[in-house]
This record gives structure tokens, C-alpha cells and sequence, in this order.
């Protein structure tokens, strides 16, 4: 990863000097990370697309200011962060959700199970399967759903999450564990019964007709 | 370092990261080879972090990276990056 950034500096360093046309490459990578991170804040796809595109045109504005201290895929990520989080303060959607005055109250049991069957990623083939599991996202508090985006869909570290959120690492790790057992206590009832009910039953068919031969 | 169910939970979430002490490891693993029900929470957490890192999780808006270039070719032609 050092060599994409040792790259990517000097592409910035080429658009600097007039090569303007570079900028297009330079963010390939990344569109889907912006668009994830705006959509994390913002919930809503047309409004994340819009947040998503002005952040991409400040990072080319503010360019001149990439030092190459983080990395840059970070550097986007906390533009983007902030150009949803101003949309939403902006907005009249947003609804006062206030942290901490739940952050005692919120329980963080998981839900109890004694046998998970994994559920494999085929089932999401099933639009209402990744609908539910995107509502369940959509539902935590802000500021888990954030933390938690950055690491399970974008696969950011602790540390560039930190970075970018402009939290210590400890806060992150605590949202990233509630997060995941809210999520967990949520969807664990709903995928266990939803999910692998043709499998077990061809399992159960396999058997059965193995018996017989 | 022993641990019960209630006191494993908290750790699930950075036992998946690896951002437990070795100490913290081996008395997870240890309470994990004998407790089904925490074993069963945590590879149901595992596989809820899969799908959702799957792309058909929040799919990109049809036409978002065409749409995107676009703008980005109008500010290109617009204006040079601004000095740093």
C-alpha cells in the first residue's frame, strides 16, 4: 500500500503542474468508499450521490493540501464524513438523536443462540434478505452506524477510522462492539429463520435419499 | 483469567478485529471450546459482518460513477486545483 500512495503522489503532484485530467484516475478507487461514507450519514441514496460528488470536487479543490501525512483514501474519507455530516445539520430531516442520553440505557445482550448454520452470501441474492439487512444498518444510532460502515463495509482500520472520525480508537472500538451486537440482537432472529430453510431441507433430502441407495 | 458468558460478549467484537491481548485470546478460546451459545453469537456475528461487507448491501445508484465523471470533467475544465 505503500507503493498506491508513493502512486498517488505523484499523480497529485502531476495535476498540480496542469495534468488535470488525472484527478478522474486518482479517485477510481474510491468512488464506492464516498459514496458508502455519505451514505452512512445521510441515508437516503439521491442525497448521498450529491454529498458524494461535492466531496469528490473539494478534495480536487483543496488538492494542494494532501501532504501525504495519512493516507489518501482517508484524507477523502473525512471530506466526505464532513460534507454529509454538514448536509445533515442543513437538513430538515434530521431528527434530534441525542447519543448519549441513551448510551445507558441501550442494552447489548446478544441474542442467545445455541447453533448458528452460516448463511451464505448467495442468499443475498433475495432483494428482501439485503433490504432487511440494510434497514437494520440504517437503524442504529448515527454515530455506530458510522463507525461501523467505515469498518464492515469499507474495511477501514481502527486507526484510519479514528483518523478520519476525529475519535481515539478506544471510542471506536466501543461503537464498532455496539454496533455489531445491536446488529447482531436485530438480525440474528430474522436470518436464522429466513435464511436456511432450502438448505437444511436439501441436506435433509441428501441424507435421506443416501439412505436409501 | 476465567470468564464467563456475560463477560465474553464484550469481547466478541475484538476478538473478530484480533485486537485482543494474547491473555484475552486464550481465555476467550478457552471459554468458546466449552460454551456453544457464545460460540454460536460469535460466528452469527462473524456472518452478518460478511454479508454486509457484500456489495449487494447497499448498492451503488445506478449510473452513480458515470454521473460522478461528469461533474468532475465539468470542474476540471472549469478550474485549475486551488494553491496550496
Amino acid at each position: 500500500m505503500v507503493h498506491a500512495l508513493a502512486q498517488e503522489m505523484e499523480w497529485i503532484a502531476r495535476i498540480l503542474e496542469g495534468e488535470r485530467d488525472l484527478f478522474h484516475e486518482l479517485i477510481r478507487p474510491y468512488e464506492r468508499a464516498v459514496y458508502m461514507t455519505a451514505v452512512s450519514v445521510l441515508r437516503d441514496a439521491t442525497e448521498a450521490e450529491d454529498a458524494a460528488q461535492e466531496a469528490m470536487i473539494k478534495a480536487y479543490r483543496a488538492l494542494a493540501s494532501f501532504r501525504g501525512d495519512a493516507k489518501f483514501s482517508t484524507w477523502l474519507t473525512s471530506i466526505a464524513l464532513n460534507e454529509a455530516r454538514s448536509r445533515l445539520r442543513k437538513s430538515a430531516r434530521v431528527r434530534v438523536e441525542s447519543l448519549d442520553s441513551n448510551e445507558q440505557e441501550e442494552d447489548y445482550t446478544p441474542f442467545l443462540i445455541a447453533d448458528w448454520r452460516e448463511i451464505p452470501s448467495e442468499t443475498l441474492e433475495r432483494e428482501e434478505l439485503a433490504r432487511h439487512i440494510e434497514r437494520a444498518i440504517d437503524e442504529l444510532p448515527p454515530m455506530y452506524r458510522e463507525v461501523f460502515l467505515l469498518r464492515d463495509k469499507q474495511e477501514m482500520s481502527i486507526d484510519e477510522i479514528a483518523a478520519a472520525v476525529a475519535v481515539k480508537p478506544n471510542l471506536v472500538k466501543v461503537r464498532l462492539f455496539r454496533a455489531r451486537m445491536m446488529l447482531q440482537k436485530r438480525l440474528a432472529p430474522y436470518l436464522k429463520r429466513e435464511a436456511p430453510q432450502r438448505r437444511r431441507l436439501f441436506s435433509w433430502m441428501g441424507r435421506r435419499m443416501g439412505g436409501r441407495a | 483469567m476465567r470468564l464467563d458468558c456475560k463477560h465474553v460478549w464484550p469481547y466478541i467484537s475484538d476478538y473478530i478485529d484480533d485486537t485482543v491481548t494474547p491473555e484475552e485470546r486464550r481465555a476467550i478460546e478457552a471459554h468458546l471450546e466449552t460454551c456453544e451459545i457464545c460460540s454460536a453469537i460469535l460466528d452469527s456475528v462473524h456472518n452478518i459482518l460478511v454479508l454486509t461487507a457484500d456489495d449487494r448491501v447497499f448498492r451503488l445508484p445506478l449510473g452513480y460513477s458515470e454521473r460522478l465523471h461528469e461533474r468532475i470533467t465539468a470542474e476540471l475544465a472549469r478550474a485549475a486545483p486551488e494553491s496550496g
